[in-house]
């Protein structure tokens, strides 16, 4: 039987809880370099989807696509540790200032390299919001699209079947492979690293992380060839440079204002009875409550 | 040629859904000021009913598109017949509702047109762009607002050179607002059966079913919301036990919801539910730009927290400054006290 190929899309955000003055670049771009980055929550959602696949059809491989700077190889690494068997970071000055068209454009020509059967990534980064690369991936490969899926019901080497959860409901779909899929963030959740594949691939690098590694890996890669992470560039990709970063984005951001508060007439009150108390006999005189 | 469109959306109970005729109304405003026509589009198995209240928005021209394979919405070929309708009529600018059938189906047509495509604006405008770079002047873009990262900043978004300018809306944040005076509008129907191939319908839909929302924040007139700093998903408790007095409902912020404090669907902000209710009372929540996007509407707004700097205080009427944990256990005794 045919080995399945099984993709996920992941991508490093930065937390927008821990969100700092710097965060900005002067020409409206994320500077990621002044945030937190982590794992994007609905991309685990997607990356457990995917294991949860590869567990069903046994003859399965799940390789795991990001794209960013050097320090998104930890997604890579983190994806490895929970199970997936490699992971491609797409990494150029090309890609920067893209957005969800010309981001998509890169991953299309990045999984037309692997061929997957099954693509799965998270419903939406919570940096952008968007939910637009899924979809827009799935056109650019000509792949038809399964968003908002919550859980994976049925899998062979031919179909699968999804629930879908939708703003008042659940739909079931039955989709042919190749197909593209965007989990909700209201799927399973993802499972933990195993211990023994940290301890297997805790060293696995990039090419760019080696030459700022102090340590040399020489030896250990030549024993361990796996352990390396592979980079892929714009040209790597044989993309058009038209469709990559800001020529390939035709979203502008004209301005970015920061946000000044209108002060309103309020009335500041304490947590003490009698403040409270004065609270509530104004909602009820004015009939707000009661 | 140059016109706005609006893609409406039709509900399990065969109406067009109130997010797509909120875009009519915004998308006839914008229609006037560009001097171009308001146009439709409605793709289901048939328009009957729909066609009659859309024309209620003042539409110059419904697009309407049926099939039995068009209802219930399916991605491919709905993508099929707008994206054709696309290429013919070279709109200018087209609204999508922020659904899951307007953000499945408004990416995969930006993809194929290779246009530029900007989710969940708060605020949609027309203005003039000058190129940074090139100095190239730009008259008449559509300016798409939203908030953006991490809600410190709101961030307008231009496509100078793209067209269709597509955008997709939240229900609720657009004003629903009838033509004041009527008009009929040009039918024109599509032929599906060309357009429509096997290759289109290989998704299947098995089984739908619909559970109706067991929150209903939009319909609530008293809102007790919680935020990241109610702590824990226990002390969110207190918040039902106020609400059950007040006759209210619970909402959350998105870092409470993210955080298993509350259920995805109390979620208000821009990502959630907009609402307006007459009372809104915002527990433990800074205010963030996102989360008050979806709630400064609201008639009075009450802000606990201990933080007197919190920027939610600011658009606050009443401001208390405090513990909510100890503040909610007294608002309940002397609502009681005083109720009756």
């Amino acid at each position: 039987m045919k080995k399945i190929k099984i993709l996920v899309l992941a991508k490093q955000v930065p937390d927008t809880r821990n969100v700092g003055k710097d965060a900005m670049k002067a020409d409206g771009t994320v500077n990621r370099a002044a945030l937190p980055a982590i794992y994007n929550p609905d991309d685990l959602c997607a990356l457990e989807m995917a294991l949860s696949a590869k567990d069903i059809l046994k003859n399965a491989e799940v390789y795991v696509i990001t794209m960013g700077p050097t320090r998104a190889a930890e997604i890579i690494r983190e994806s490895i540790y929970r199970g997936a068997e490699e992971g491609f970071l797409l990494t150029d000055r090309k890609f920067a200032g893209s957005d969800t068209l010309a981001t998509s454009y890169a991953i299309a020509k990045a999984v037309e390299k692997i061929n997957p059967d099954i693509i799965f990534c998270g419903l939406q980064a919570i940096d952008g919001d968007t939910a637009q690369v899924g979809p827009q991936t799935a056109e650019k490969l000509h792949f038809p699209q399964v968003t908002y899926a919550e859980e994976l019901l049925e899998l062979d080497s031919t179909k699968i079947v999804l629930k879908r959860r939708l703003e008042r409901g659940v739909e079931t779909v039955t989709a042919p492979l190749p197909v593209l899929v965007t989990v909700h963030g209201s799927a399973k959740a993802c499972r933990a690293r195993n211990a023994k594949r940290v301890m297997q691939y805790k060293h696995a690098r990039t090419a760019t992380e080696l030459q700022e590694e102090t340590r040399d890996y020489t030896e250990l890669f030549t024993k361990r060839p796996y352990l390396k992470i592979e980079e892929w560039s714009a040209d790597m990709l044989q993309a058009n440079e038209v469709y990559l970063g800001l020529s390939g984005s035709p979203t502008k951001v004209k301005n970015i204002d920061n946000v000044v508060l209108a002060q309103k007439e309020n009335k500041v009150l304490t947590a003490s009875d009698q403040d409270v108390e004065e609270l509530m006999l104004d909602l009820l005189k004015s009939r707000v409550i009661g | 040629m140059k016109n706005v469109f609006v893609y409406c959306e039709v509900t399990e109970d065969k109406t067009i859904a109130d997010v797509s005729l909120e875009l009519l109304s915004k998308g006839r405003k914008l229609a006037e000021q560009l001097g171009v026509k308001l146009e439709a589009v409605v793709i289901t198995d048939e328009a009957g009913e729909t066609l009659t209240r859309i024309q209620d928005f003042g539409v110059d021209v419904i697009h309407v598109a049926e099939n039995k394979e068009l209802f219930p919405y399916r991605t491919l070929p709905h993508f099929k017949i707008i994206h054709h309708i696309f290429q013919e009529e070279k709109p200018e600018i087209a609204l999508f509702g922020a659904t899951s059938v307007g953000r499945d189906l408004a990416p995969r047509i930006a993809s194929s047109l290779r246009c530029g495509l900007t989710a969940d604006c708060t605020s949609l405008e027309i203005g003039n762009h000058t190129d940074n770079k090139t100095g190239k002047e730009y008259k008449n873009l559509l300016y798409q607002i939203r908030p953006a990262f991490g809600g410190n900043i709101i961030a307008t978004i231009v496509n100078p050179d793209t067209r269709p300018q597509m955008a997709t809306v939240r229900e609720g944040v657009m004003k629903l607002e009838e033509a004041t005076e009527k008009k009929k509008a040009t039918i024109k129907k599509i032929d599906t059966t060309k357009l429509i191939q096997p290759e289109d319908l290989i998704i299947k839909i098995i089984d739908r079913h619909i559970e109706a929302q067991k929150v209903n924040l939009k319909a609530a007139g008293i809102i007790i919301s919680g935020g990241y700093g109610m702590g824990s998903k226990e002390n969110f408790q207190l918040l039902y036990d106020l609400a059950n007095v007040l006759g209210g409902e619970v909402a959350a912020t998105r870092a409470a919801v993210d955080a298993g404090f509350a259920e995805h669907e109390r979620q208000v902000g821009q990502t959630g539910v907009t609402v307006r209710p007459k009372l809104y009372i915002a527990c433990g929540i800074s205010g963030a730009v996102q989360h008050r996007a979806g709630m400064d509407q609201s008639a009075k707004i009450i802000s606990i927290n201990t933080d007197a700097d919190a920027p939610i205080n600011a658009i606050a009427d009443y401001a208390v400054i405090g513990d909510v944990l100890e503040i909610i256990p007294k608002m309940i005794a002397y609502y009681k006290k005083h109720s009756k």
